[in-house]
């Protein structure tokens, strides 16, 4: 490993920061759906919906905010697509430089800009609303998950990205991520939906990580949940990492 | 005398993208501080060649070594040495032309990256681009940002892939120039092109790649002495190397 690996990487980050800053439209177009929504759940929806809670944004906002990060990670699979095609990546893999840092600059990158999606999505949340008396050590468990479920997105955004031959592909795999929160606890209590649909809804990650979210924002026990939640998230991590290094190896053998 | 020490050495190199055999055999060695041109039709595997040098692909079989180091067993120490401009100009085209510079003297660890951006987009005449998105740049302008940032850090070595491919000639004589200075000052050059009349211009040697092998490597003069001396005509003519290159290419077609 070459002694310059956390120079390289700050290098890298910073770059791929200005693409995020020079682009803004990508932060709107990436919140706007999420945002949309979440107003039409609250406003239109809302009524009718039985979630046994005095205040439906709460509930909506764990599952609002997966879905922001799930779109949000397709334009880390968009920035490592363009690197590639363009010769920039091939430029930094002839330079005496960290070859890892290339790949962490764009993962990093991906916790900034899926964090401001994340507040601005909050702040949203608190004009329609939301309102949560979850202390520090909550709050931190939440920014805790939140992060480990976008490592893990990003590392399956970087597959894509590396594995890509058209700026679809790169991009694409984030829609179903995107609508797995609605065949969840996301927005309506599991016990409602027919056999089949409850038991996918009861077992697939993001009904564990949304009821986690839930309880800490709630200050509800979140018992055995958490760790359900944890796994899923350190699982797909691991596994999307190590195929993303080997089409990784594969691209630059 | 002594020979000069060469900076780039190149034994039996193979390589193969699946079944379709790219190089079959090249040999070729370049002199410290010469500029030397592989010339080649398009698809005949000069940018093989330069991604093996420049570690960015694997050979099959046979050496190629860089100012003295291996290229599979020391890829850190060929890439301390060598710049690579590819054959589409790698620059970030979101980042100024500024930062462009900054960002490649970062990652070199060079001090005073604002001066040395400073200083190559003066000689470069960018200056007043410089603080410009380089998307917002001519295909010219960012071929000239391209070979700037290739120099960050002065490596002795420097591949440049078709520099010239899609330039208008007013671009093209620029980065000629640019080419001669910097091998004036001693960095070893090599250059692919599809464009004899530019190896004609720039190179100390030059070598044709023509279906995986080096099929002719020599000065100008010894490339020239393969035809028949020039006729006497009204107005003596010496033949130019595109007449040489297809009696060449042609000769080995009509034998084989
Ligand atoms: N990654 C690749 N996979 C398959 N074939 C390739 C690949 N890269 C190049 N080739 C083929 O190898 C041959 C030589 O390519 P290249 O080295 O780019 O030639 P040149 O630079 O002289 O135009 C071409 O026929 C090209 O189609
Ligand atoms: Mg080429």
């Amino acid at each position: 490993m070459s002694a310059h690996v956390f120079s390289n990487t700050g290098v890298m980050l910073n770059r791929s920061i200005r693409h995020v800053t020079r682009s803004m439209d990508t932060i709107i177009t990436v919140t706007i759906m999420p945002i949309a929504f979440m107003l039409l759940f609250r406003y239109v929806f809302g009524g009718a919906i039985q979630s046994n809670t005095d205040n439906y944004t709460n509930y909506l906002m764990p599952g609002i905010l997966l879905i922001a990060i799930a779109s949000g990670i397709s334009y880390t699979g968009f920035r490592l697509f363009n690197d590639m095609q363009s010769g920039i990546f091939e430029r930094f893999h002839s330079m005496p430089i960290a070859r890892s840092s290339v790949l962490w600059g764009h993962v990093l990158t991906s916790l900034v800009s899926n964090a401001i999606s994340v507040v601005v999505i909050i702040i949203v949340g608190l004009l329609m609303g939301f309102r949560s008396s979850a202390g520090v050590l909550a709050w931190l468990a939440i920014a805790g998950i939140l992060i480990l479920f976008t490592l893990a997105l990003t590392w399956v955004a970087m597959i894509a990205g590396l594995a890509a031959s058209t700026t679809d592909g790169a991009t694409a795999f984030s829609y179903p991520l995107i609508f797995l929160p609605f065949l969840s606890s996301a927005f309506v209590p599991t016990a409602t939906m027919p056999g089949p649909v409850k038991a996918f809804a009861e077992n697939q990650p993001v009904t564990s990580i949304v009821n986690t979210l839930r309880a800490l924002l709630e200050q509800q026990p979140v018992g055995n949940g958490i760790w359900t939640a944890v796994a899923w998230c350190a699982g797909i991590l691991i596994v999307a990492y190590l195929f993303a290094m080997r089409t990784y190896r594969r691209k630059i053998a | 005398m002594q020979a000069p020490p060469l900076a780039i050495h190149i034994k039996g190199l193979h390589k193969s993208y699946g079944k379709v055999q790219v190089l079959k055999g090249v040999d070729f060695s370049v002199a410290s501080g010469s500029i030397f041109a592989l010339l080649g039709s398009n698809g005949a595997g000069k940018t093989t060649v330069v991604r093996i040098l420049s570690t960015l692909l694997k050979q099959d079989s046979g050496t190629a070594n860089v100012s003295g180091f291996d290229v599979l067993a020391q890829p850190e120490q060929v890439r301390e040495s060598i710049s690579l401009t590819g054959q589409f100009a790698a620059v970030d085209p979101i980042l100024t032309g500024r930062e462009n510079l900054i960002m490649v003297a970062k990652l070199r660890q060079v001090k005073n990256s604002g001066r040395v951006a400073h200083d190559l987009l003066q000689r470069f005449s960018l200056t007043e681009a410089g603080g410009r998105r380089v998307a917002t740049y001519s295909g010219g302008m960012r071929r000239r940002l391209d070979i700037a940032m290739s120099l960050i850090g002065d490596p002795p070595v420097i591949f440049l892939d078709e520099p010239t491919t899609g330039l208008d000639p007013e671009a093209r004589i620029e980065v000629w120039e640019e080419i001669q200075s910097l091998a004036g000052k001693g960095t070893t050059i090599l250059l692919t092109t599809q464009y004899l009349e530019e190896a004609e211009k720039l190179a100390d040697r030059i070598a044709i790649l023509h279906q995986g092998t080096i099929i002719v490597n020599g000065t100008l003069t010894e490339l020239r002495q393969l035809l028949p001396p020039a006729k006497a005509e009204l107005v003596e003519r010496q033949p130019t190397l595109e007449e040489i290159f297809l009696a060449i290419v042609g000769n080995k077609e009509a034998r084989s």
